[in-house]
């Protein structure tokens, strides 16, 4: 009689979590999300002690009062799914990345370099900027962002809709530029029985009516750089003089917000040391000024600038975050939406079980161009020499794109390989390595902890309202294409 | 799938691709199914008597294709040209305690 192995069980690789009393997991090589039963719960926290043979597990599910039946059609679903696996299986292997000819989606048009601004965060101007606009176009051409639509209609495939961002500098210097380009890729695409979505960028600093009823009309998508309150904006988003920019800003989003129903208005907030107060930022901006969302980024820095968080105020912003967590669950549970939007993005990943290969879409469905109209992998490398990935007029450089693509891959960023956030994280942003590392395909080490704490605590939203209102989580379905 | 509840897109592919294969496969799921069904030879173990060389046929292995029919002797009765345990052979694997270490025991039958 021939022997057969004998392999033993233990915990595949999944996060576990509780929420409204209730026991899930998130299935990492998936992005799967399952709510569990107590035999399930039972059969994993054995397998937490020591890893065990089939004949233990049924027996472990025995005492527990499970028949012979019910303990191999558990063992067997969970092993289906991966949540157990045999000692001697090999590891899932990572997402695969897009293919070579994946159809482009989105083109940001940097259409102008300039700003009347002067940040002193900013990643194009300040302390750590990798642009070189030395010698360099400061506005595009009409010539240059016609192409580019051409471009991004050719390169879309079959798809029936793709989506043009206007970016700066300061956007709205172009304005003339931007009203053309509209025009230009509606009828272009029309042509050809498809459509383009607009969204855009600025400051706000230099909205008018006239501005605010174009962009109404055309329903394009507005998203608003701004810190907050008089005292928080005007701390880093000054003009040249040193001049704060809210007395400026605040009426005309106001206007905006009064006048433009087509789309929601977002507001972009980045915190800096100092400006880490979320809970008053987000109540000025929802409540008082009537942004419908607001989300909040951590400043991008090399290292330690002086608008740097520090480790402190990175956990108290954390501790924020969750505070309006909490809010964000409360009206979710009423079915009101809320306007914190890093939940509400997150939520629309995770109804998706998105398992990304890479952070995010720059250099796959999304390119940047430059005024002069050089192709970077997203308005982050805009006119940046080092990352150029070719030029609108002679397309994408395919050999650069896989170099870019092939570091930027989840798989070859060792650090990501144990972590359970990798599906959403996938290592973080290209741009913000390469500032902090020197190589787009670092992963972002320096924020770990606090992916992991802000994923764990979505993933716990996310569980709750799926025991106790399924219905909202599928307003968050449509979101994000899959 | 009845222990775990599936709560988001990729979960419902999952649970769905094991709903499917639950119907999928007829042969070896009879109901009432206590244990588990573990097919005997052919694949899982080491069962001499199902390899071919490298061109797909036997002549170029390493012993008579005579010999590698073993598990068709041991497990089950397979009425083509095996040793017949039933009527002539009834001893043939008797110095084949573990296949894996005693398979050149086995020697050639002339019936």
């Amino acid at each position: 009689m021939t022997a057969l192995p004998t392999p033993n069980f233990r915990r595949g690789d999944y996060h576990p979590f509780e929420a409204a009393g209730l026991d899930f997991i998130y299935l990492v090589s998936a992005g799967a999300i399952f709510q569990m039963d107590d035999g399930a719960t039972r059969l994993l926290a054995a397998l937490g002690e020591r890893e065990l043979s089939h004949a233990e597990m049924v027996e472990a599910l025995a005492e527990a009062g499970y028949s012979q039946a019910d303990a191999q059609d558990l063992i067997r679903e969970l092993r289906f799914a991966q949540v157990i696996v045999s000692t001697q299986a090999r590891a899932v292997p990572a997402p695969a990345g897009p293919p070579a000819d994946f159809p482009l989606q989105a083109l940001v048009l940097n259409i102008t370099n300039q700003c009347n601004l002067a940040c002193t965060y900013c990643y194009e101007f300040g302390a750590d900027k990798i642009a070189t606009p030395e010698g360099k176009k400061k506005y595009m051409s009409l010539e240059t962002a016609k192409e580019s639509v051409d471009f991004l209609l050719a390169e879309s495939g079959a798809r029936k809709a793709v989506h043009i961002t206007f970016f700066g500098g300061e956007t709205l210097m172009n304005f003339p530029l931007l009203r053309e380009v509209v025009a230009y890729a509606n009828a272009k695409a029309e042509a050809q029985g498809r459509s383009v979505g607009y969204s855009l960028t600025t400051n706000a600093t230099m909205l008018t009516p006239e501005i605010i009823r174009f962009l109404g009309d055309n329903a394009i998508g507005v998203t608003v750089s701004m810190d907050g309150p008089p005292e928080l904006q005007d701390k880093r988003r000054v003009y040249k003089s040193g001049k704060g920019s809210y007395a400026v800003v605040e009426p005309r989003i106001r206007a905006l917000i009064a006048n433009h129903r087509t789309r929601a208005i977002t507001a972009r907030v980045t915190l800096t040391s100092g400006v880490t107060d979320v809970v008053r930022i987000y109540r000025h901006l929802k409540d008082d000024l009537g942004f419908h969302e607001v989300g909040f980024a951590p400043v991008t820095a090399e290292g330690e600038r002086d608008y740097t968080l520090d480790g402190d105020e990175m956990s108290d912003v954390l501790s924020q975050f969750h505070a309006l967590a909490d809010e964000w669950l409360e009206f979710a549970l009423d079915g009101r939406m809320h306007g914190f939007s890093n939940v509400s993005e997150t939520m629309a990943e995770l109804i998706q079980g998105a398992n990304k290969s890479h952070p995010c879409g720059a250099g796959i469905g999304l390119l940047g161009v430059s005024p002069s109209g050089d192709l970077s992998p997203c308005h982050r490398f805009t006119d940046a020499d080092t990352h150029t990935l070719g030029h609108i007029s002679s397309g994408v450089d395919r050999e650069k794109q896989k170099d870019f693509l092939d570091r930027g891959h989840v798989a070859s960023k060792y650090d990501c390989q144990s972590c359970f956030a990798r599906p959403l994280c996938a290592g973080g942003c290209h741009h913000e390595a390469f500032v902090r590392y020197g190589d787009t395909g670092h992963a972002n080490l320096h924020y770990c902890d606090w992916i992991r704490n802000w994923t764990d605590r979505c993933l716990q939203i996310y569980g709750a309202l799926s025991a106790r209102n399924p219905e909202f989580l599928e307003r968050f379905a449509e979101r994000k294409a899959a | 799938m009845k222990h775990l509840r599936p709560i988001n897109r990729k979960a419902t592919q999952i649970d769905e691709m094991a709903a499917s294969m639950e119907e999928d496969v007829v042969a070896l799921q009879q109901t009432p199914q206590v244990r588990p069904h573990v097919p005997m030879g052919c694949s899982l173990a080491f069962s001499p008597g199902w390899e071919v060389d490298a061109g797909g046929g036997t002549a170029g292995l390493c012993q008579p294709v005579e010999r590698d029919i073993y598990d068709c002797y041991v497990t089950c009765f397979w009425p083509v040209q095996v040793p017949d345990h039933v009527n002539y052979s009834p001893d043939w694997a008797s110095k084949c305690a573990v296949a894996t270490k005693d398979w050149r025991n086995l020697d050639i039958v002339f019936p």
